[in-house]
């Protein structure tokens, strides 16, 4: 199964590269944006077909090694 | 009198540390590479700077998985003398040895200059031979050096006199200006509750004798040596 984590500064941590992107994006000439926090994505390729199973597993993942709780949060999402 | 110096893969401080410790202090000194469990009867472990595993990932999260790093914890927790330098302090972090975490510098780029800093803590086997509330100058060479923490933590490090160094001026005055890397309150170094574990990201190593120009980080080392004379 293929399940995706995403891993994102937490809400209201400062995130200094989520700020000059949205200041580069403001230079650009996007006017509207107003904020914008820069994370990371695993896309991970698991065996075994037991959705529940693959998403504990990779929720496990995310707290022992993919994401740093101090500052960071994820979320997990099963593809196929 | 014996160092430990952890050797992880992509570590580039290690000689240095070796240097410092074995040519300059003439104690003894071993390099332990990573997949060691054995501390070779080390007195005192350094975590040297460098870019363990490529930094991949975070600085230091795939270090704290090595072997070593084990024994590292082990030794620790009976209170043996841990330091861990620029690279080092994150691997400390990454491990849960000290608290809190590293974010990129506030101004995006790696950072390579001398900075100075306010002796906050002279109570650590690392600091004792600096008077509290000197200014010592040491190099700094990172891009993730922007100390932040749960601002509970950050509470509690201040009111336990857990911050080791804070980032000043050359007279010691603690203001922004001064800051390198955008590090919460300052810090350019902790310690844990029990001040045997000591993480910093300026390099004592690289400022240890007159021929590189500045010999103020010499007296960590000579600190850790003073302490175990102490004790023993």
């Amino acid at each position: 199964m293929k399940v995706e984590v995403r891993v994102y500064p937490k809400e209201g941590v400062l995130d200094p590269q989520g700020k000059a992107i949205a200041a580069a994006l403001g230079r650009l000439g996007h006017g509207g944006v107003r904020d914008v926090r820069a994370g990371k994505v695993f896309f991970i390729d698991v065996s075994g077909s037991d959705a529940k199973a693959v998403e504990a597993d990779a929720r496990k993942m995310a707290e022992e090694l993919l994401a740093n709780t101090v500052i960071e949060g994820f979320d997990i999402r099963v593809v196929q | 009198m014996k160092f430990g110096i952890v050797v992880f893969p992509g570590s580039n401080c290690d000689e240095d540390c070796y240097h410092v410790a074995k040519d300059l202090l003439g104690c003894e000194a071993e390099l332990i590479w990573h997949h060691d469990r054995d501390l070779k009867g080390s007195d005192a472990v350094i975590l040297p700077g460098g870019f363990a595993y490529g930094d991949y990932l975070r600085a230091g999260a795939l270090a704290r998985f090595s072997p070593v790093m084990e024994s590292v914890a082990a030794f620790a927790k009976k209170g043996g003398p841990v330091l861990g330098i620029c690279n080092g302090f994150q691997v400390l972090l990454e491990a849960g040895l000290l608290p809190g975490a590293m974010q990129i510098n506030r101004g995006l780029r790696y950072v390579c200059r001398d900075v100075h800093m306010k002796v906050e803590n002279d109570a650590t086997p690392f600091t004792s031979l600096y008077p509290k509330g000197s200014v010592v100058k040491m190099p700094i060479g990172h891009m993730e050096g922007n100390y932040t923490a749960p601002p509970e933590t950050l509470a509690e490090l201040q009111r336990a006199g857990r911050v080791v160094f804070r980032y000043c001026d050359p007279e010691g005055r603690v203001v922004d200006s001064a800051n390198p890397n955008g590090s919460a309150d300052a810090i350019a170094g902790i310690c844990n509750r029990e001040g045997n574990v000591v993480g910093l990201m300026p390099h004592p190593d690289r400022c240890s004798e007159s021929l590189l120009g500045n010999d103020a980080g010499i007296r960590m080392f000579e600190s850790a040596v003073a302490a175990l004379a102490a004790a023993r």
